[in-house]
């Protein structure tokens, strides 16, 4: 080789290691560490850890329970996402860019969040059924604690995540397919269940394994509604277990762990087969179908829609402002009882608390900086690498997003439960374990816009800049990233708002001093305190509202699909 | 079987029209083909008839019933038209007996009779045992007479074709042709045909609609639209007529008059009735021109020679007036250079009437 072809050889081999090493320490070091906890505690081969856990009912009765609200909650994500997305996209409803706004707007929330304002709206306390003196006696038990309860929560947040996926589908759907239908004499309902629905199998098939995964791993809506009706699901068990018997659990916490992990990969395995069954493929593009004219049943399904979204949207939120203005539990709002005492309290007063708004801000700023500077160069080889084993590091980022964030905590408490060898620096106990887990679970969320960036870049315009006399990192600096930087920086909004309440993976890793706003919140609710609780979840929405006003500013320059609010 | 008509059909989108004022009848059993440049309206006029999109203003009418317009629009399903895509819309998700056999099932006809009329239509297309495949391992060519199939199935009164054969390759579509001619023949149906190919349209219409940005410009008979334009568009769109200014010099007498062209008179066909007039076009054919070295003509420079293979096409400009190109053929052996001299002759043309005549 020449010094000539080394030189230039080597920015290209600078930066593939430089990935290479922050998706080793990112994602494969932690699952591989989980693996071996499980096969190989204390460093030889043994299957007691995988005994005791299968011997333990526990075990069992917290699986049937993440099996049963995973399969119901998944359900009804996919028939109200699905029924939602064919309304929105095939008819001539009106209204249809706020319809999409709202509809998906949950999705933005964070569960806890979801389920502390549905369960101020219905539980005794209500202030909002106090409004019309509906609310049941003090010390009734909430409906919401129960199995029906946790699976209306999951379908109401997952929901829209399938609506966004058969969106997608439907639009891509070329209308001649639609058209020769009807010639042939089939009426609007008939060519939906027999032409429409049938090719939207596999968008239907990937939006409920995403469902499923959601529903199977997540935390904050089981734990709200099922802790306090004894009802576990496996992420639950996992805290309770850790809450109660801190690092000597740690290895019964990774077979469980590990176990909501094959539930999740079975639903994936699960939709892969399903999809292969028939011969799904659209080979042809067109223009999209004509929109079908409800005609007098218009405005009857409007109103449906709006009455839908009053109902998982506005009410919820409603219920929630409620409730951070009363001084006090079961105490009814009135004019002259609303106080902005709450927000005083968890904004000032209260010492947890304010850390918390303080860590969660500075966490997610973290995540969001780093995943975005990561992005640009994982997404630069990922989407114009000429190997093909870059493809691989897509996969293996993917990974800790698409296992249940469960898993991801627990590998991440087994990797740094001892100082890091060489250097004897001790992250367990610290805020920065969470901003390791944070790092590896939410940096897809920052990948996925830019490499679709990428995509609609010219790749003209980079080898313009070679032909130039730029080296890689000059080119890196100078064309590419502003070129990608809008998506980039999309995504890390994206993991702003997601990560500024997020329970699942701090409510495993927090410690005195380090607590998260999810985890706060968390524990408010636990103690009966729900003002408090809904207090911060107001402003964290408040928070999210108006990131997303500012992220909208970015859409003129953003590939279609990165906002999933905008339509 | 019926009767066609369009009554100053006009299709806007938001303002811009697609379609603009055309009528047309299609008579019981004609094959009529919708010619023109992309984007002048055709695949929006196909699906104006079909009740895909709904008329902004004008009428249609498929045998006596009136299916669009102003008292609103019968549904597609409800109009008994067949229609094949460019792109066989075939559904993937189905076999392809399923996919012929899907508008039977729709009018839930009894499950052997409806059998036996997919093993007909199937027969009709030359694809007798294919039944059982999926569209998608199917050739181009069989993917679109499953897409014919499907539309014959339900024996449509109305057959509506959207370039049928633009995606297959020249062989394939010589042979698709003979069979949609000979199912023309064979079953009479009424069809609207659309292509950008004019070979295809002279080939197997009885009249072509040419149409030009949202309008209707001609509605003839391929002879007549070959030797008989309409207009300037028809002249030059239709086998890449040349248009030459002219200057009518005589009245027309039987058919034809005496027109100036470049500098020399010459009698061309005309419609009935011109009248001396200033500033007329002529059309005239590349077989119209000759090589005339010492007769009547005007000369001449040959700008480009492209050899073609048994003959060569030669672009010519006339020395009085160098911004007009004149094309022709010369078969073999070629004399002609290019950047030589020429005299060129023109035996015979069109006047073409003037803007505003009747047609
Ligand atoms: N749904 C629509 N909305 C807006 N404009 C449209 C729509 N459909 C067609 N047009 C416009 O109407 C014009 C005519 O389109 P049409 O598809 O009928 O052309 P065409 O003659 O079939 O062309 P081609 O030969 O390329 O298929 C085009 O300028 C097209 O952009
Ligand atoms: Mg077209």
């Amino acid at each position: 080789m020449s010094t000539r072809i080394r030189e230039s050889r080597g920015q290209e081999m600078v930066l593939t290691a430089a990935v290479a090493i922050v998706i080793v320490l990112l994602s494969l070091l932690p699952m591989l560490r989980l693996i071996k906890e499980i096969v190989a505690p204390g460093g030889t081969l043994s299957t007691v850890a995988i005994k005791a856990g299968l011997a333990s009912p526990a075990t069992w009765i917290a699986t049937w329970h993440t099996l049963v609200v995973g399969i119901g909650g998944t359900l009804l994500a996919v028939l109200s996402g699905t029924l939602v997305a064919v309304l929105v996209t095939l008819t001539d409803i009106r209204a249809r860019s706020a319809m999409v706004l709202c509809y998906v707007m949950p999705l933005m929330i964070a569960p806890q969040v979801t389920a502390l304002a549905w369960l101020q709206l219905f539980g005794p306390a209500s202030p909002f059924l106090k409004l019309f003196g509906a609310a049941p006696p003090l010390g009734t038990r909430n409906p919401l604690y129960s199995t029906s309860g946790i699976i209306l929560l999951l379908g109401v947040q997952y929901g829209p995540l399938v609506f966004l996926l058969v969106r997608a589908g439907l639009r891509k759907l070329p209308r001649e397919l639609i058209e020769a239908a009807r010639a042939g004499g089939a009426g609007w309902f008939t060519m939906l269940v027999t032409i429409v629905l049938p090719l939207m199998t596999p968008s239907i098939m990937a939006a409920a394994a995403l469902a499923f995964v959601s529903c199977v791993g997540n935390f904050g809506i089981p734990a709200f509604l099922g802790i306090p009706a004894n009802y576990l699901v496996l992420p639950t068990l996992i805290y309770q277990k850790l809450a109660g018997g801190g690092p000597a659990v740690l290895g019964e916490t990774a077979f469980l762990s590990v176990l909501i992990g094959i539930i999740a990969m079975a639903g994936i395995l699960a939709q892969e087969i399903m999809s292969r069954r028939r011969d799904y493929r659209i080979s042809s593009t067109s223009l999209a179908a004509e929109p079908y004219e409800l005609g007098r049943w218009r405005p009857a399904v409007q109103a449906g829609m709006w009455l839908l979204i009053i109902v998982v949207l506005f009410l919820p939120l409603f219920g929630l402002v409620l409730t951070s203005l009363v001084p006090g539990y079961g105490i009814a709002l009135t004019a002259k009882t609303a106080t902005f005492d709450n927000y005083r309290f968890v904004l000032f007063e209260h010492d947890a608390a304010s850390r918390a708004f303080f860590n969660s801000f500075w966490l997610s700023i973290a995540a969001a900086f780093f995943a975005v500077l990561v992005a640009v160069p994982i997404g630069y080889l990922i989407a114009w690498g000429k190997q093909r084993w870059v493809r691989l590091l897509n996969l293996s980022v993917e990974l800790p997003y698409a296992l249940p964030g469960v898993v991801l905590a627990i590998a991440s408490l087994l990797m740094f439960l001892r100082p890091i060898p060489l250097t004897g620096i001790q992250l367990y106990n610290t805020v920065w374990i969470i901003l390791y887990a944070y790092l590896a679970r939410f940096l897809v969320l920052a990948l996925r816009p830019t490499i679709s960036g990428y995509h609609q870049i010219d790749r003209a315009l980079e080898e313009a800049a070679q032909v130039a006399g730029a080296g890689l990192f000059t080119r890196m600096r100078t064309i590419i990233f502003p070129l990608v930087a809008p998506a980039a920086i999309a995504g890390g909004l994206l993991i702003f708002m997601t990560a500024l309440s997020e329970l699942t993976v701090s409510a495993l890793l927090w410690s005195s001093g380090s607590e998260t706003i999810g985890v706060v919140m968390f524990s408010f609710e636990q103690g009966g305190d729900s003002n408090y609780a809904a207090a911060m979840s107001v402003i964290t929405v408040a928070v999210t509202f108006v990131l997303m006003l500012v992220t909208n500013l970015l859409a003129p320059y953003l590939p279609t699909g990165v906002l999933p609010w905008r339509d | 079987m019926a009767r066609l008509s369009l009554d100053n059909v006009t299709k806007s989108f938001a303002n811009f029209d697609a379609v603009k004022d055309v009528s047309i009848d299609v008579a019981d059993g004609e094959f009529l083909a919708v010619l023109g440049p992309s984007g002048c309206g055709k695949t929006t006029l196909l699906r104006l008839v079909a009740g895909f999109e709904k008329v902004t203003s004008g009428e249609i009418r498929i045998g006596s019933e009136v299916v669009s317009g102003k008292g609103g629009s019968v549904a597609p399903e409800k109009r008994r038209v067949g229609i094949v895509f460019q792109n066989y819309a075939l559904w993937p998700h189905m076999t392809v007996a399923e996919n012929i056999g899907y508008s039977l099932k729709v009018a839930k006809l009894d499950k052997a009779v409806a059998r036996r009329k997919v093993e007909d239509a199937l027969a009709l297309v030359n694809l007798q045992g294919l039944g059982e495949r999926r569209p998608a391992n199917l050739s181009g060519g069989q993917r679109q007479r499953v897409a014919l199939a499907r539309c014959l199935v339900a024996a449509p009164s109305l057959v509506l074709f959207d370039e049928p054969l633009a995606n297959l390759d020249v062989h394939l579509r010589a042979s698709m042709e003979d069979e949609f001619a000979s199912f023309h023949k064979r079953t009479g149906t009424t069809i609207v045909y659309i292509t950008h190919d004019q070979a295809e349209a002279m080939a197997l219409a009885d009249r072509i609609a040419v149409m030009d940005g949202g309008r209707l410009a001609q509605l003839a008979t391929p002879r007549e639209l070959y030797h008989e334009p309409a207009n300037e568009m028809v002249a030059s769109f239709i086998s890449q007529g040349i248009l030459l200014p002219a200057d009518v010099l005589s009245a027309e007498q039987a058919g034809h008059c005496k027109v100036r062209v470049l500098g020399t008179e010459l009698i061309v066909r005309c419609r009935p009735g011109e009248r001396p007039r200033a500033g007329a076009k002529i059309c005239c054919r590349s077989a119209d021109l000759d090589v005339s070295p010492d007769g009547p003509g005007f000369d001449g420079l040959v700008k480009r020679v492209i050899y073609q293979g048994g003959s060569a096409r030669i672009e010519f400009t006339p020395s009085t007036s160098p911004d007009i190109t004149l094309h022709f053929e010369q078969p073999d052996p070629v004399m002609l250079e290019s950047g030589s001299r020429a005299r060129l002759r023109i035996r015979s043309g069109w006047l073409i009437p003037a803007v505003g005549a009747a047609s």
